[in-house]
């Protein structure tokens, strides 16, 4: 199943779903990076609000998502993680460091804002 | 003690099934929703493993009772390369894959009880096991 990647103005935002294989995961990271060039995007934002499970696969390929993102010119927000889900991560001993979180899809628009304007006055 | 059939690990996609039926027999045992998750995250580092390092394997879930606790069992078996160090196997950041390293000491701190039994070239078997906390016993009597 393929995770699909909507645009918005300047922004990526891809929803990660319940039941996602290791190979949809790696597909979205291949199709993002592709997307962020094509399309000359300045920030991503992964949704992971339906995701039941983070495992520590489904957290190193977000870790690579904001990372080549970034390569690539453009921000990544992860938003959405449930409680639940944060508490497991933290006992797995998994960690997000380097990449922002957001509570929902309004706030990681709202950062990505933040830090897009941040870097044009930087210039 | 009551055993399900074991669940053939062999594809990604027996990760997702695994951890579907960890998270309904969680439920029957009475677990709340955390747990479920937690559960789920577990069984999904072990049988990612399986996947992994063994090419394939079988997960075999059990409801069990002592004393008053009732708990679910989760014995991952494969008879794969086996791992030639499992001290250092279970510190974290430890990989011979291309992973995070977190699997198997996660998944230990995850559940209650986590053993690991392995030899090189004969396989792994890892059994752990959570127990539903008394909090969600009493609720669940009630």
């Amino acid at each position: 199943m393929t995770i699909p990647i909507l645009k918005l103005g300047d922004y990526l935002i891809a929803s990660i779903q319940t039941a996602v294989t290791d190979a949809d995961l790696i597909r979205l990271q291949d199709d993002l990076a592709t997307e962020v060039g094509d399309l000359r995007s300045r920030g991503v934002v992964v949704d992971v609000t339906a995701a039941d499970v983070m495992d520590s696969f489904t957290i190193r390929t977000l870790l690579d998502i904001g990372q080549v993102s970034k390569l690539r010119g453009a921000e990544t927000v992860i938003v959405g993680l449930r409680p639940d889900v944060a508490f497991a991560m933290v006992q797995l001993g998994l960690r997000l460091d380097g990449i922002a979180t957001g509570l929902d899809l309004e706030e990681g628009l709202a950062i990505l804002d933040q830090r897009v304007d941040g870097r044009s006055h930087e210039r | 003690m009551s055993d399900e059939p074991g669940l053939r690990i062999g594809s990604e996609h027996d990760i997702l099934t695994a951890r579907q039926r960890g998270r309904a027999l969680a439920e029957e045992a009475g677990f709340s929703g955390s747990d479920f998750t937690v559960l789920a995250t577990a069984i999904s580092e072990i049988a990612r493993n399986i996947v992994q390092y063994a090419d394939h394997g079988e997960i075999v879930f059990s409801l069990v009772e002592r004393d008053a606790s009732r708990g679910l069992v989760v014995v991952a078996r494969d008879q794969g390369p086996g791992i030639s160090d499992v001290d250092m196997a279970m510190q974290d950041g430890y990989s011979t894959g291309r992973s995070l390293g977190l699997g198997l000491p996660g998944a230990r701190r995850l559940m209650d009880e986590f053993d690991i039994q392995s030899r090189p070239g004969e396989g792994t078997t890892v059994t752990m096991t959570k127990w539903v906390p008394a909090a969600s016993m009493a609720r669940a009597k009630r």
